[in-house]
């Protein structure tokens, strides 16, 4: 029970983990750093897709929108016209701010999470080794542009090193991905609204959350796979034959 | 997957077409060549080379970055092979024979991009290649100030000049006739050999193509275009892919793609100090290919040739569009405004029913009817006899709907009979036969028959033909000398067939609105009977711009066809124009498409074909972006299988060694761009239906289909190269 909610046990510490990092909340009530390694898994893939999982709370609403924007464009062409959402069309231009707001996000956290590895100041930090240090390496970096403020524990983060790229990591987070969701919203809104028909793509239903998922998990989560497959992935895989870090 | 389905209306106007040309003696020619044409596929290869030069690769940002990577794993390759470098000691697929594979199979990736692309412009070229056979110098009379004429060639003439042609000759250029009426054989344009005939001040049958041919008479022509600018010039162009400019969307996907790349990039670019950290040094050639599997190879490589390919669609379908902004904005289309008269209607009146007055019998005025048209050759007496036979059928073997006897069998006795024929005057305004007995049976405007009867007219006889003149009908009135037999209704006819097209676009979600001169009564009967959505009575041309302009504030995307000059406006107002060849140079100018063949119902086709280029260009996408997954699971466990065997359990196809898994990945990535190309050049089967229907069965075919897809071909393959050994 090491590092749990000892009030409420494991099951209602892994609930507390999933909601803030699903949400932007960052309130913790138990040390990440001490779950199985795939329940430090959960909390870092929420935050790698941009905090959206509960369907966009807070900063996640613009994080949600922009993958809708994404599933849109890429499926939408199927039904036959040039992509559309919410009655505005989907062009160049909002193409390349969606697509700014994506790599943001991959950039801060795969970036800085490859310097702090690649440095001795970075790698001073872990307190654990192997792919569990780096699982540390990798939610600081995450919770910090995805401006969560929740901490895994474990990484001594009160260094220049740290302290200096986590600040640009948050800057990053932050208006890297305001400033072209509000060219999105600008550009949008001074569009001619297209008449909706039988014609419209369905940004309703079953088939769109389906589809939208599908967006999320192969553009959003697969930008992350590699790594995840080297920190919690692999920690638990090694964690499960029998071996601990 | 499901590769290709002609739809079937399509097919059989295509089959229809065919068995035209055929029968007047003209091979179906370039417009039917098919797609695996061998002469096309082998003229592909060079071009295709050629398209490999790195200045026109950057164009394309995924290919280019393919491109690269082929040539930095060739270095690696040769650098090792002489012995300049070697890999890490517990480097994963570091060893030359593995990095020539790698190599080459990158190559092949590129190349068979750059193939598909040559493969489409070929096919482009070939149909260029029949039409500017005709646009070879031909010699015409150039009139000069003076009243004489001057021969020059065709090449000399400008815009204003005024040439004559005479029989047999070619015309040297686009215009309008101004003096002289012919008949012209414009076979090369819209491959009907029946000669159409041109005369002046006629706003439809003025204008002339450059190229087509006279078969009779003389005109005096008033040239409208330069050499180098005229018609036949600027189809060659755009079916060639020269002036091939990239569409919105595409900058759009392109966008989308080049953004990907970047993200991949540094997802793999990252692996590499990540990898060092775990203590698993990760080569550049295993990096590479990880990263080309990817990025959006697929989509990235086919994208220009399914542009390509979605013009010369249309083109083959005998639609000249001017640009591929044009074809795209088709599939948006939700409203189309159409002309009733030659669109949606024959144009001409036909006989619809025939009505005997009170006291007289169906057969006798049905006889009658007969009798008055036997001679009339006209459309309208030819469907009098034919209605009157049916009818007359019909009664014979006893009530309606049988078919047991055929109408032409039934003749009336009287038939044999006729001894004068009445021919249609002006004056009399009456027509019909007389008999050898003396009686006189004819037809004709109600009024002057009404005028020639012996007895008072019955009060029936004038509401029958204001009923039928207030829907827009025409009625005549019947008479066997001096006795009223009945009315026949002369009607437009709503061509048969566009009933069902109408219903097919509303499944769509395309809204018809019929546009007509004609009084609101009557526009209301042909637009029920046609089955369009909404109509437009007494319109005028400003009505039309009013009612583009309206429906565009609602947010609609408007398609129009026209042919007149004022329809011009109109037609340049509507976010789709078809023009019809036959129109005026105005509403050409004005349209962004051409019809060659004049068929104003093609504006359907052209939308269909339209959101069909829009869905092979998305369903390919979607199929690229959700191969990814399978070969994640491929390539990541085989990349540290040294660091960490444990991520072995990833493996989830159980692929046979390291190498073999990553190669295999790497060879379905190129050969899936070939297996596509037939799908993108013939573009993916398109059924009308409602967007989400359309939305779940692709999303089932190219989402969940390239998800799975990959599991079993990259299996296959590591299966193949594990058994002859080559990883």
């Amino acid at each position: 029970m090491e590092g749990k909610e000892v009030r409420f046990g494991p099951d209602t510490s892994g609930l507390f983990a999933t909601v803030t990092t699903g949400t932007s909340t960052g309130a913790v009530d138990s040390m990440h750093d001490s779950f199985l390694p795939v329940g430090g898994l959960v909390p870092l893939f929420n935050m790698e897709l941009g905090e959206i999982t509960p369907g966009g709370v807070g900063a996640g609403l613009y994080g949600i929108l922009v993958f809708a924007i994404i599933a849109v464009f890429i499926a939408g062409l199927m039904v036959g016209r040039t992509p559309e959402f919410l009655g505005k069309k989907i062009e160049a231009y909002e193409m390349k701010m969606a697509m700014l707001v994506v790599l943001s996000l991959a950039f801060s956290i795969l970036f800085f999470s490859a310097v702090a590895t690649a440095t001795a100041a970075g790698k001073a930090g872990p307190l654990n080794g192997g792919p569990h240090g780096f699982s540390e390496i990798l939610y600081a970096y995450s919770s910090q542009t995805g401006n969560n403020g929740s901490a895994f524990a474990g990484l001594t983060g009160n260094t220049l090193f740290y302290n200096l790229t986590g600040s640009f990591a948050m800057l990053l987070g932050r208006y890297a991905m305001i400033v072209p969701i509000l060219a999105i919203a600008g550009s949008m809104a001074a569009k001619r609204r297209v008449a909706e028909s039988l014609g419209t793509f369905p940004t309703t239903g079953p088939i769109w959350v389906g589809l939208l998922i599908g967006v999320i998990v192969i553009v959003g989560a697969l930008t992350f796979f590699p790594a995840l497959a080297l920190g919690p992935i692999v920690d638990q895989l090694i964690n499960n034959a029998g071996r601990l870090f | 997957m499901a590769l290709a389905v002609i739809d079937t209306a399509r097919g059989s106007r295509r089959i229809a077409r065919e068995a035209r040309q055929a029968q007047a003696g003209h091979a179906p020619g370039p417009r039917n060549r098919g797609i695996f044409d061998p002469k096309l596929l082998r003229g592909a290869l060079g071009p295709a080379v050629r398209k490999l030069d790195p200045r026109q690769m950057m164009r394309n940002p995924v290919m280019f970055v393919v491109e690269v990577t082929a040539a930095l794993v060739t270095l690696i390759f040769v650098s090792d092979l002489v012995g300049l470098t070697s890999g890490a000691a517990r480097e994963v697929g570091r060893a030359p024979a593995f990095e020539f594979q790698i190599a080459l199979w990158l190559w092949f990736t590129v190349y068979f991009a750059t193939y598909a692309e040559a493969l489409a412009e070929a096919r482009g070229k070939a149909q260029a290649a029949t039409l500017r056979k005709t646009r070879s110098e031909t010699p015409a009379h150039r009139r000069c100030e003076d009243g004489t004429f001057e021969d020059v060639g065709s090449s000399a003439l400008r815009a204003g000049d005024v040439v004559v042609v005479r029989d047999g000759e070619t015309i040297p250029g686009d215009g309008d006739v101004i003096e002289g009426v012919a008949y012209v054989n414009e076979a090369v344009i819209t491959g009907e050999s029946a000669p159409v005939l041109k005369e002046p001040g006629t706003d439809i049958r003025s204008s002339v193509t450059g190229g087509t041919t006279l078969t009779s008479d003389t005109l005096t022509i008033s040239i409208t275009a330069n050499p180098g600018e005229t018609f036949l010039d600027r189809m060659i162009a755009l079916v060639e892919g020269a002036k091939r400019q990239r569409t919105p969307n595409e900058i759009a996907l392109s966008i989308l793609l080049s953004g990907l790349t970047i993200v991949f990039l540094l997802a793999t670019a990252t692996l590499r100090p990540f990898g060092l950290y775990a203590g698993a040094p990760l080569g550049i050639v295993v990096l590479v290919a990880l990263l080309v599997c990817l990025i959006p190879t697929t989509i990235g490589g086919l994208l220009s040739a399914i542009g390509i390919a979605g013009m010369d669609r249309v083109a083959r379908f005998n639609v000249l569009a001017m640009s591929g902004r044009a074809v795209e904005a088709a599939g948006d289309v939700d409203v189309i405004l159409l002309d009733k008269t030659g669109t949606i209607t024959f144009g001409n009146r036909l006989a619809s029913r025939i009505v005997a007055l009170p006291g007289v019998t169906e057969r006798e005025a049905l006889e009658a009817a007969l009798l008055t048209s036997l001679e009339d050759e006209t459309p309208e007496g030819r469907s009098v006899v034919e209605l009157a036979r049916k009818r007359l059928a019909e009664i014979a073997s006893d009530g309606p709907g049988t078919k047991a006897a055929t109408p032409a069998a039934v003749t009336t006795p009287a038939e044999a009979k006729v001894a004068t024929v009445v021919p249609f005057s002006a004056e009399s305004r009456t027509s019909g036969v007389i008999l050898a007995d003396g009686t006189v049976v004819l037809k004709g405007a109600v009024d002057a028959i009404v005028a020639a009867l012996d007895v008072k007219a019955p009060p029936e006889l004038q509401t029958l033909s204001d009923e039928i003149s207030s829907l827009g009908a025409t009625p005549l009135a019947i008479r066997r000398n001096g006795r009223p037999l009945g009315v026949i209704e002369l009607k437009d006819t709503v061509k048969p067939g566009l009933k069902e097209r109408f219903d097919e676009l509303r499944r769509m979600g395309i809204r018809t609105v019929m546009v007509t001169g004609d009084n609101p009564l009557t526009a209301r009967t042909i637009a029920q009977e046609a089955g369009v959505d909404d109509f437009m009575a007494q319109a005028k041309p400003e009505d039309k711009i009013a009612r583009i302009r309206a429906e565009q504030a609602d947010g609609h995307l408007v398609a129009m066809t026209g042919d007149g000059t004022n329809d011009a406006p109109a037609v340049a107002q509507a976010d789709v124009g078809l023009a019809m060849n036959s129109g005026t140079s105005a509403c050409k100018e004005a349209a962004n498409m051409v019809d060659l063949d004049s068929d104003p119902t093609k504006l359907i086709e052209v939308i269909a074909i339209g959101k069909q280029l829009l869905i092979t260009r998305g369903a390919i996408t979607t199929f690229s972006i959700a191969n990814d997954v399978a070969k994640y699971f491929a390539i990541l466990p085989a990349m540290f299988v040294v660091a960490y065997p444990e991520l072995n359990s990833l493996n989830v196809m159980g692929l046979a060694r390291p190498e073999s898994a990553i190669l295999s990945a790497v060879i379905f990535n190129a050969l899936i761009i070939i297996a596509l190309v037939p799908l993108s050049l013939r573009g993916v089967a398109y059924r009308a239906a409602p967007a989400a229907e359309l939305l779940r069965r692709n999303l089932l075919i190219y989402g969940v289909g390239g998800i799975i897809a990959p599991f079993l071909g990259i299996k296959a393959i590591d299966l193949l190269i594990t058994a002859v050994h080559l990883a």
